[in-house]
């Protein structure tokens, strides 16, 4: 099993989202993560989801994406052509015997404190998902009280871009 | 020119080249009924009994014609009596337009009386789908679904128009019918690649299904089969793809195909799929099938290759225009060895005929197919007459034969039998069950009133006879609600409804009254009286390899 990170523009329209998760829930492709939002031109919306599976079942993935009308683009970013990052906020109790602890480990995932108050603690975190995962579970010796992540972006290396090669 | 919306519905499907449409009015969409009124003279719309059976029409209409079918109805249950004429067209790649209407915009969402979300219910089951917002949007979104409609792989699109829309005006501008997109080849190194493997077959085996038809690529299929001496098969959404005393046509495959076919196909060492997409009604076990066969794939939709079989060479194009380029490639060659073995399995073949006496379902299709017309539309149900059929129709021309072949839609054939007399002009057949027919066969009424001639050949068994086949071979003979036990009088029933019809039990019988049928002007019903335990043969049992296949049965009744 891998994981692939696909990025696809689709149409700035209404319930196109529903469209792309409709179609990954009634074939069951495992998404493990997905963000939708606005681009540089209103006529498009940019989808970025990372797939675990493997080369047949991305392949899969990708011709059954090009089938829906309102899907304009697609490109698999890899690690290699692209660059990626997520934000998490993470929410910690504030526990004077581990306060010490967690703070030291934040500042070596160079973690912000961006709240502090007299219980809680929360944090932000931009990096990769690894790190994130990682952080997590450094944290789980702790008391986590909420996990908020955004999920991946990703957008590719050099002046490449996803409207160049546009299918419609 | 300013028009409401329902008038720009009805002259945009007019300027499509849309000349007969199937459904039924209600709420919502009397503003469209209003001006189909006004317009009768240039479009004709045919009322059914229940949307489902319009869907089925307009289905039956577009297989026929290869145009894009057209349905229309109401909100909420109309819209919702749709959804399986719309899954039936989906999953065998039907170009339809469905439009429904909806409660006014400023009441969606408000579950307002017959108000149902039909884009929603519908998005896993069409190509795409639209609610249209705006007035201004309308005449371009419907020019847009038929375009989607008849494009690469065909399907149905459906509309949703809110009432309001309908009523609101706006400017309207005659626009010529949308073409389809543009068909494309595969690449050329793919087509290459492609001929390097077909010339080194020593044992090809060319197996096509509904893309071949909806590609019209019939000839191209047939200089390729002659020029590398290739024997062909089908799926059923092939069958009438190639006529079916062409000398080279081995008939159906899969589960129920013909001997030869299946047996042709597993012993190839290449086979050239044209437009099908290897369901597991075909492949059966598919670890076990053809694995000694490396597998050319060619089809429009490119989610079809390796989608459940591996091929070795995948070209995604159109059918036709990629095998054009395919043939200049191909080298000419005789395979005696390979077609004599072809020919062995053929006489096999014959050895596991039913040439039983009395009315068997295999006579009974023979003695139709005497009755059949060059254009006469086969349309069937689903179940063991519609594998009866597929094994023994003779189709002699494209696009005759109409049966659900991906959903399995029993009650398909009544409403697609109207639609293909429709499509045809001319007199169309439905060969159902009693089950079957027992779903649908309230579009009777719509056959008497438009006065549509419709042979129905009901094969009447008293039960559900594939189900029963299946309990009988592994259910250990628990009949569990597949007997029907009705007291139904097909010919009563037939009567009373202003039709005609007559019950039969002998060949001779089934002669007589095929022959008045196909005399009568409106619907004509034959109830055949058929064996409960008769059998479809041969059978591949599911998840099974073509060593398992059951020719003869053995099971003790």
């Amino acid at each position: 099993m891998n994981r692939y990170t696909l990025a696809v523009l689709v149409r700035n329209q209404f319930g196109v989202l529903n469209r792309l998760t409709s179609m990954f829930r009634r074939r069951q492709f495992n998404i493990s993560s997905i963000t939708a939002s606005e681009t540089e031109s209103e006529k498009y919306s940019r989808i970025t989801f990372t797939f675990d599976g493997d080369e047949n079942g991305k392949q899969q993935l990708i011709n059954q994406l090009y089938k829906l009308p309102d899907v304009c683009s697609i490109k698999e970013l890899t690690s290699d052509n692209s660059l990626s990052c997520e934000l998490m906020l993470i929410k910690l109790k504030n526990d004077p015997n581990s306060r010490d602890e967690i703070h030291s480990a934040a500042e070596a995932f160079k973690a912000e404190t961006i709240d502090y108050s007299r219980d809680s603690v929360v944090l932000r975190l931009i990096g990769n998902s690894s790190k994130m995962d990682d952080f997590i579970s450094l944290m789980r010796d702790y008391t986590i009280l909420e996990i908020c992540r955004t999920g991946t972006a990703s957008i590719e290396k050099g002046g490449a871009t996803l409207r160049q090669n546009l299918n419609i | 020119m300013l028009l409401s919306g329902s008038d720009i519905l009805v002259k945009t499907l007019i300027e499509q080249g849309c000349d007969t449409v199937f459904g039924y009015p209600g709420g919502q969409i009397l503003n469209v009924y209003d001006s189909l009124f006004t317009h009768q003279n240039e479009i004709n719309h045919i009322l059914t009994a229940h949307e489902q059976g319009a869907a089925h029409a307009a289905d039956g209409y577009a297989r026929t014609t290869g145009k894009v079918g057209v349905v229309i109805s109401t909100s909420g249950p109309g819209a919702t009596n749709l959804v399986k004429g719309i899954a039936t067209a989906y999953l065998d790649s039907i170009p339809m337009v469905a439009i429904c209407g909806n409660v006014p915009t400023t009441q969606i969402g408000s579950d307002s009386f017959q108000e149902i979300d039909i884009t929603g219910v519908t998005l896993p089951i069409t190509k795409h789908n639209y609610f249209v917002g705006r007035v201004e949007d309308l005449a371009d979104t419907l020019r847009e679904a038929f375009r989607l409609a008849k494009s690469g792989r065909p399907g149905p699109v459906l509309i949703d128009v809110p009432k309001d829309v309908q009523i609101e005006k706006c400017e309207y501008v005659k626009m010529p019918a949308v073409e389809k997109d543009e068909p494309f080849a595969a690449k050329d190194v793919r087509i290459e690649e492609a001929a390097k493997i077909i010339n080194s077959a020593k044992r090809p085996f060319i197996y096509f299904g509904g893309g071949l038809i909806a590609s019209n690529a019939e000839d191209e299929m047939l200089a390729l089969a002659e020029k590398i001496d290739s024997p062909i098969g089908c799926s059923l959404m092939g069958l009438s793809g190639v006529a079916t005393d062409h000398p080279r046509f081995l008939g159906m495959q899969g589960m129920h195909g013909h001997y030869a076919s299946s047996m042709s196909m597993h012993n190839a060492d290449v086979i050239i799929s044209l437009g099908v997409r290897f369901n597991d009604r075909v492949t059966g076990n598919r670890q076990k099938f053809a694995t000694g066969a490396k597998i050319v794939h060619i089809d429009v939709d490119g989610s079809e290759l390796n989608k459940t079989v591996n091929s070795v060479c995948s070209l995604r194009g159109d059918v036709k225009l990629t095998l054009k380029k395919l043939l200049l490639l191909t080298k000419e060659e005789r395979k005696d060895e390979w077609m004599s073995k072809v020919n062995a399995f053929r006489a096999e073949e014959e050895i596991y005929l039913d040439n039983r006496e009395g009315l068997t379902p295999r006579r009974a299709i023979l003695t139709l197919n005497k009755y059949l017309g060059e254009n006469t539309a086969v349309c069937t149900d689903v179940g063991q007459h519609q594998m009866w059929s597929a094994q023994s129709l003779r189709f002699r021309k494209a696009r005759r034969f109409a049966s659900s072949g991906g959903l399995g839609t029993m009650g398909y054939g009544f409403g697609a039998a109207i639609g293909a007399a429709y499509g045809t002009k001319e007199r169309s057949v439905l060969i159902t069950g009693d089950g079957s027919f027992g779903m649908n066969l309230s579009e009777l009424a719509t056959a008497v009133r438009y006065n549509v001639p419709v042979v129905v050949l009901i094969m009447n068994n008293g039960v559900l006879g594939m189900v029963r086949q299946w309990q009988t071979l592994f259910y250990d003979k628990h009949y569990s609600n597949s007997v029907l036990e009705r007291k139904t009088d097909f010919t009563a029933f037939a009567k009373a409804f202003g039709g005609n019809g007559e019950a039969v039990t002998t060949p001779e019988e089934l002669d007589e009254a095929l022959s008045r049928a196909f005399k009568t002007e409106g619907p004509y019903i034959i109830d055949c009286k058929i064996d409960k335990d008769e059998f479809v043969l041969p059978m591949l049992p599911p998840g099974g390899s073509m060593d398992d296949i059951i020719t003869k049965l053995e099971v003790e009744l």
